[in-house]
């Protein structure tokens, strides 16, 4: 147990005066000269790749599908570093310490299934098709107006989406080295939007890849050490259990039989068919943000094996994000020795001055806490990867998204290749712009996570309807595409209006007055996804279907996918998927 | 598995830029952890386990690590 004092050493705490916590602690640690070069250097490398790739972003080929020459293992971790942005390392820790092991959900079922899902089973379509967009793939199913619903909505959640990363990135940046807000916004933006305005889409993945080695390089140290300090996953274990008697922090399954039982309010029909259906399936296969990583593979084969390369290593997340979330649990105490007791970011800040830390500042505590001069920086660094690849992956998305499919069908059909790249390329910087604006409107959001998982729960649900009516149903039509997208939509927000209205129409939607925010994200997202097919559905066999000649390369059952060369088994991606499923199961049983 | 190179991506491969970065990051963080060793700045140290030395060993994997890479991948290699 630390006293104050000692603690002030111990973190590199550095209090504004030296005499209380009351009077306002303007950062937690300060960076030295090596851990500003160790910054310094990462900014002028993303610059470097940036301006290299300027030369292979002239044609719209290249800059917005990267040419489609990315290798399986580019494409893989390019796909999964794009969703391991400030929600995943700042957001994650900070649930992980609120909820427990439970927040690993997001990880396993929330996202593996679905990877190997796309890569097994919708890639060929997607990848066949040979769409430039996840709205374009909509286009060529449902026609024109099913498209324009998905892309204008995509477009504004993916410029909210870059807000949230903004706001987060800054956050850290307030938090840890005390720096201004805006300042932090600014140059952050600044660098995505010149190096993804230069390189385009290989500039974005090339520099996420970087990035996520650098997330792992400055982020694997702190459990390792944690758990040093915590004697090991069993000493750690023991900790949690004495520190914490009456909350289950280490079980995924166990307790989650009834939504008071758990700290989240989940009920398991919502971890399964909520999150580990509809939401992870709408994410992690319908959003362009992801998928377009894969779209700009290099053949078909490697298109279908890199979300599976993908798994694996999105398996692995919870090591650096989940883990120190629990550790935290046990090693950050107060300076009267008292255990730490993190809050909300309302709390927070309804007690100014009163030396109060947010959930979401887990990570930078860890980080400060075991990182001397280097390794801080190096941790610090991999932060800012994590949120630079965030909001890279947001604005090189919008950009493909504005110039395909709403900008040429709606504004100028006719115009030049060369032309249509300018335009990606002022929607890159337009996309940052707005951004920097959806930043300041995140600022007053209660918690990060939970807005998150509303705007997912608006948008993707009602599209992983509409796709899945559309890949595998020949007899959907484009009345039943286009009304079931909207009305879906429509559903979701309205939804979401009504239990903000009156919460107590959670027992409606959630079918529990028991649930919490997330649960009723998750009952939220099955609810419009049911609405989207169902209306799909109806609205279908009561018009008119296309021939099944014109659904070639865009439906099961209506497409001859092209015949792969065969390989040895340890390059087949469904003996990698079968590894990844065990992998998957094991894990859960483990920690169930 | 395919090559990991990307052969139509350019000159320079993307594991070559990784391997730059990383041999200059374990350099520098090496180098500062021997330091540290070597004054004996460590046991002033504000940080938790300051007495494993993490600077020199994760300093060192990364320097292994990056100069691979940077050697694998260096441009104009076949």
């Amino acid at each position: 147990m630390l006293e104050f004092a000692a603690a002030l050493n111990v973190f590199g705490v550095l209090p504004q005066t030296g005499t209380s916590l009351a009077l306002a602690v303007t950062s937690l640690a300060h960076l030295s000269p090596l851990d500003i070069a160790v910054i310094v250097i990462y900014f002028a490398m993303v610059m470097w790749i940036g301006f290299y790739l300027k030369k292979r972003a002239n044609t719209s080929e290249e800059f917005f599908m990267a040419g489609r020459e990315m290798t399986a293992w580019i494409a893989g971790l390019s796909f999964v570093s794009a969703n391991l942005g400030s929600l995943e390392l700042m957001g994650w820790a900070g649930s992980a310490y609120q909820y427990g092991i439970l927040a690993a959900h997001w990880y396993w079922i929330g996202a593996v299934p679905a990877m190997l899902f796309l890569g097994i089973v919708m890639m060929p379509f997607y990848y066949v098709s040979k769409t430039h967009s996840v709205p374009g793939y909509l286009k060529m199913r449902f026609g024109q107006g099913s498209s324009t619903v998905a892309a204008v909505s995509f477009a504004f959640m993916t410029i909210l989406m870059s807000g949230v990363n903004m706001f987060s990135m800054a956050l850290v940046m307030k938090v840890v080295l005390g720096w201004d807000i805006t300042f932090s916004i600014v140059i952050s933006s600044l660098a995505v939007a010149a190096y993804v305005a230069l390189g385009g889409l290989r500039s974005a993945i090339f520099n996420e890849v970087l990035q996520f080695v650098l997330i792992w390089g400055g982020a694997l140290l702190v459990p390792i050490l944690g758990l040093i300090e915590a004697h090991g996953w069993t000493g750690l274990k023991a900790q949690i259990i004495r520190n914490f008697p009456t909350q289950d922090y280490l079980h995924m399954w166990k307790g989650i039989g009834h939504f008071s039982d758990n700290p989240m309010g989940v009920h398991w029909t919502g971890i399964v068919f909520g999150l580990g259906f509809v939401i992870s399936f709408g994410y992690w296969t319908t959003d362009f943000l992801v998928v377009q990583r894969v779209l700009a593979a290099n053949s078909l084969r490697s298109a279908r094996i890199a979300p599976v390369i993908g798994s694996f290593f999105k398996m692995a997340v919870p090591f650096i994000v989940i883990l120190p979330g629990l550790l935290a649990l046990v090693v950050l105490h107060n300076p009267d020795g008292s255990l730490m007791h993190l809050v909300g970011e309302d709390v927070v800040s309804a007690h100014p001055g009163m030396g109060l830390h947010s959930y979401n500042e887990v990570l930078p505590l860890m980080l400060v806490r075991y990182c001397s001069p280097g390794l801080l920086g190096l941790g610090i660094t991999a932060l800012i990867a994590g949120f630079m690849s965030g909001m890279a992956g947001n604005v090189s998305a919008f950009a493909a998204v504005w110039t395909y499919d709403i900008y040429q069908p709606l504004i100028n059909k006719k115009a030049v290749d060369s032309h249509y790249v300018a335009v990606g390329r002022w929607a890159t910087i337009l996309g940052v712009v707005i951004s920097i604006g959806a930043a300041y409107l995140v600022m007053s959001a209660k918690g990060i996570m939970d807005y998150v998982q509303a705007l997912f729960s608006f948008f993707i649900a009602p599209l992983l309807g509409s796709i899945l009516m559309g890949m595998f149903w020949k007899r959907g039509t484009k009345a039943g595409g286009f009304w079931g997208l909207l009305l879906g939509t429509l559903t979701s927000i309205s939804l979401w209006a009504w239990v903000k209205e009156d919460p107590s129409a959670l027992r409606y939607v959630a079918f529990s007055p028991d649930a919490k925010d997330m649960a009723e994200n998750m009952y939220r997202a099955m609810w419009c996804f049911s609405v989207t097919v169902i209306v799909t559905f109806v609205v279908s066999m009561f018009s008119k279907p296309r021939p099944e000649s014109e659904l070639n390369g865009l439906v099961y059952g209506a497409t001859k996918l092209p015949k792969e060369e065969p390989v040895p088994f340890y390059k087949n991606e469904w003996y990698w998927a079968a590894i990844a499923v065990v992998l998957f199961v094991a894990l859960n049983v483990i920690f169930w | 598995m395919e090559s990991t190179k990307s052969p139509n991506s350019g000159d320079i491969s993307i594991w070559f830029f990784i391997g730059v970065l990383l041999t200059i990051y374990g350099a520098m963080i090496g180098v500062y952890g021997l330091w540290e060793l070597a004054t004996g700045a460590w046991k002033d140290s504000n940080v938790i386990l300051a007495n494993l030395h993490a600077p020199i060993w994760w300093g060192g994997l990364m320097l292994a690590l990056g100069l691979f890479y940077a050697l694998r991948f260096r441009p104009g290699k076949a």
